[in-house]
């Protein structure tokens, strides 16, 4: 995994609440057998008329989302389904962080693990977010804030062992192998 | 200085805790049980092959296929291919990767094979006080047995494998207190998508769910577990009853509960876990089962939900709410009893069990499936598809004009070509009405399986109630 300390970029705004995992990437991608490509599925059903032709009205299809590392969404995103093929085809289309007021736990822990920083927000910088997209912003893991372009600082919270696994490009197996003498206690005891 | 009285998921918890928590490090949490599916493990195992790692208790470790196999019996018997090739393969690396890593399997053509959330129950497996996961959100659905039983990740699969260890953060207590009773002819999935009405899709965000109180002590076990399996529609990773008399009698006897004297051991021990008298929860909500009535779901998440009488509500402004409405095809104020429908569902994790099945049965005995209308019984497992040939409910539905199914996930999801049509409505007894779930355009509006088969008989939104004298 690719160490994150700082993520410059202009956002992709959905600002829809309660995006799912279902919108995300449909149940008919989850037959994959490997990580793969799943970026050319991401948001497929939206993203895409009924001929396969994208939608020219979507963010992610016009020409200022290239290269977005960012997306800004509405309340509650990544609710439902635990597929981490949501997390895969995000981090695969090239987001790098995602922004809402609030986040749901399974995609959100998904998500830290696949070199994707959830970033929860007040509602007044979520506003501002929402009003602007595209707008250049910064994404500070080591300082733990947000800077806007016009200057606010916006500070966010984020597990600190998650964010030490981001900020050094580590996964939490390896931690999880090294415990492997309390493990062992622990199942003899409990038999 | 006395710790505070605990609740039963800090009981089980603390049961399970291998290194504590720390500011700096998430509790070591020893996983109990991991269900594995043939969707969310093949990355899992390749990160096992990929790191030369065994998986540490396959004696702990319980596959099977469900999520993307057919329904089709000609298919499941082998005697034609899988129509879905994707899934085809699926299948195939799930038999490959259990051979080579020592997992047990219920392959295809085993009698136990089943919705992985219901064969654990069957089995015996679920049992109180355990740690339960599996690559699927509705594993909350085993938390009615008193398990802490929750969804992960493929990502947190492969931990499982690797370690039977997760790494996790003590969730905050929920707990939501049902009074009353449920009135006749009202379900156990009308009393939670009135909870999740009430409290949001997000209400239970960063919490475990429990729920108590004499509405759920009332509950079958098939009726908890309808209503923990829904708890991550409010967006709680788990939901928990306290282990009762109803959970041990249904346990008694199961292939894998204990036998002699371990079970009279584990009884005594699972009596234990209930949740203390003045145990703190981080918050409380109280909902009476008295004032439920027949619930069916009018938009694009389980949150937007209405009593079978009532009208699509009217939200002026609210452009998340019109988009959601020009998905469904309705319109604010619209009354929805005695709207058209053009599909049925029953089947899923969430309704798919006997008595799911039973109820169903009995508003299509002697009458026939309404002209036009296309309904899908599929069992949740092949135990209960046996079960409810042997009682005649499978000879009802196919008089009815229903289909009758292989158990499976199979339309709660269309991954394995089991789909409604774009723009039509669905009665689905599933647990998820997002865009798009049971196929593109398809218009899913949930409710209970009495709702669903009142539906299927009269071609349009119905009250059970006219049918369950």
């Amino acid at each position: 995994m690719e160490p994150i300390t700082l993520i410059r970029s202009g956002t992709v705004v959905l600002p829809a609440t309660n995006i799912d995992t279902d919108q995300i990437i449909p149940a008919r991608y989850l037959t994959a057998t490997t990580r793969g490509e799943l970026g050319t599925a991401l948001f497929s059903d939206w993203r895409y008329d009924t001929e396969g032709h994208p939608r020219p009205d979507f963010a992610l299809n016009q020409p200022q989302a290239d290269g977005c590392r960012i997306l800004v969404a509405g309340r509650n995103f990544g609710c439902g389904s635990s597929r981490e093929h949501a997390a895969w085809a995000l981090h695969d289309w090239g987001f790098r962080a995602v922004i809402s007021t609030e986040i749901a736990d399974i995609f959100r822990g998904n998500s830290l693990k696949n070199g994707l920083l959830p970033v929860v927000v007040g509602e007044d910088a979520h506003r501002w977010l929402l009003e602007h997209p595209g707008a250049e912003i910064e994404i500070d893991l080591a300082a733990l804030c947000l800077r806007l372009a016009n200057g606010t600082v916006v500070p966010f919270p984020i597990e600190a062992f998650a964010r030490h696994c981001l900020m050094n490009g580590i996964d939490e197996l390896g931690y999880l192998l090294a415990q492997d003498e309390a493990i062992g206690r622990h199942e003899s005891l409990a038999g | 200085m006395l710790s505070p009285p605990g609740t039963l998921l800090d009981k089980v918890w603390d049961r399970h805790v291998v290194v504590p928590e720390t500011a700096d490090a998430p509790a070591v949490l020893y996983i109990d049980l991991h269900l594995v599916h043939e969707v969310t493990s093949p990355q899992a195992f390749d990160v096992l092959r990929g790191r030369g790692l065994r998986l540490r208790r396959p004696d702990r470790t319980l596959a099977t296929m469900d999520h993307s196999t057919p329904t089709d019996p000609a298919q499941i018997a082998g005697r034609v291919p899988i129509a879905v090739e994707s899934a085809a393969r699926q299948v195939r690396q799930l038999t490959r990767n259990c051979q080579e890593f020592g997992v047990e399997l219920l392959g295809m053509q085993d009698e136990r094979r089943g919705i992985v959330h219901i064969i654990g129950p069957e089995l015996g497996l679920t049992q109180p006080g355990r740690t339960i996961v599996c690559g699927d959100s509705h594993t909350s659905t085993h938390g009615a047995f008193g398990a802490l039983a929750f969804g992960i990740g493929t990502t947190e699969v492969g931990h499982v494998f690797a370690t039977q260890c997760l790494l996790q953060r003590r969730p905050k207590t929920m707990a939501i207190e049902v009074t009353g009773r449920l009135g006749p002819g009202i379900t156990a999935k009308d009393l939670v998508l009135a909870i999740i009405g009430r409290i949001g899709i997000n209400g239970g965000t960063g919490h475990v769910i429990e729920y108590l109180g004499s509405g759920i002590e009332a509950l079958s076990m098939d009726e908890r577990m309808t209503v923990c399996n829904m708890s991550i529609e409010a967006g709680a990773r788990a939901g928990m009853v306290a282990p009762d008399q109803t959970t041990f009698e249904y346990l008694k006897g199961r292939p894998r509960a204990p036998e002699g004297e371990a079970w009279e051991r584990a009884v005594a021990d699972w009596r234990a876990l209930r949740t203390e008298p003045h145990a703190q929860f981080d918050r409380r909500v109280s909902h009476s089962a008295d004032s439920v009535e027949p619930m069916i779901t009018y938009g694009t998440h389980p949150g937007m939900v209405v009593p079978i009488g009532g009208r699509v509500p009217d939200r002026p402004g609210d452009a998340v709410h019109a988009k959601s409405l020009a998905y469904m095809g309705l319109q604010p104020g619209e009354r929805l009893r005695d709207k058209a429908i053009q599909a049925v569902f029953i089947g899923s994790c969430t309704n798919a069990r006997l008595s799911d099945l039973e109820v169903a049965a009995k508003v299509f005995a002697g009458r026939r499936v309404a002209p036009g209308v296309r309904v899908l019984v599929v069992p949740g497992s092949q135990s209960v598809k046996r079960a409810a040939e042997e009682h005649g409910l499978a000879k009802i539905f196919i008089d009815a004009g229903a289909e009758w199914r292989e158990s499976g996930c199979s339309m709660c999801l269309g991954m394995n070509g089991d789909t409604v049509e774009p723009g039509h409505y669905c009665v689905s007894t599933s647990n998820r009405n997002f865009e798009g779930r049971q196929g593109k355009g398809a218009r899913t509006l949930l409710a209970s399986p009495a709702a669903a088969a009142a539906a299927a008989v009269r071609g349009r939104i119905t009250d059970p109630r006219e049918f369950l004298h």
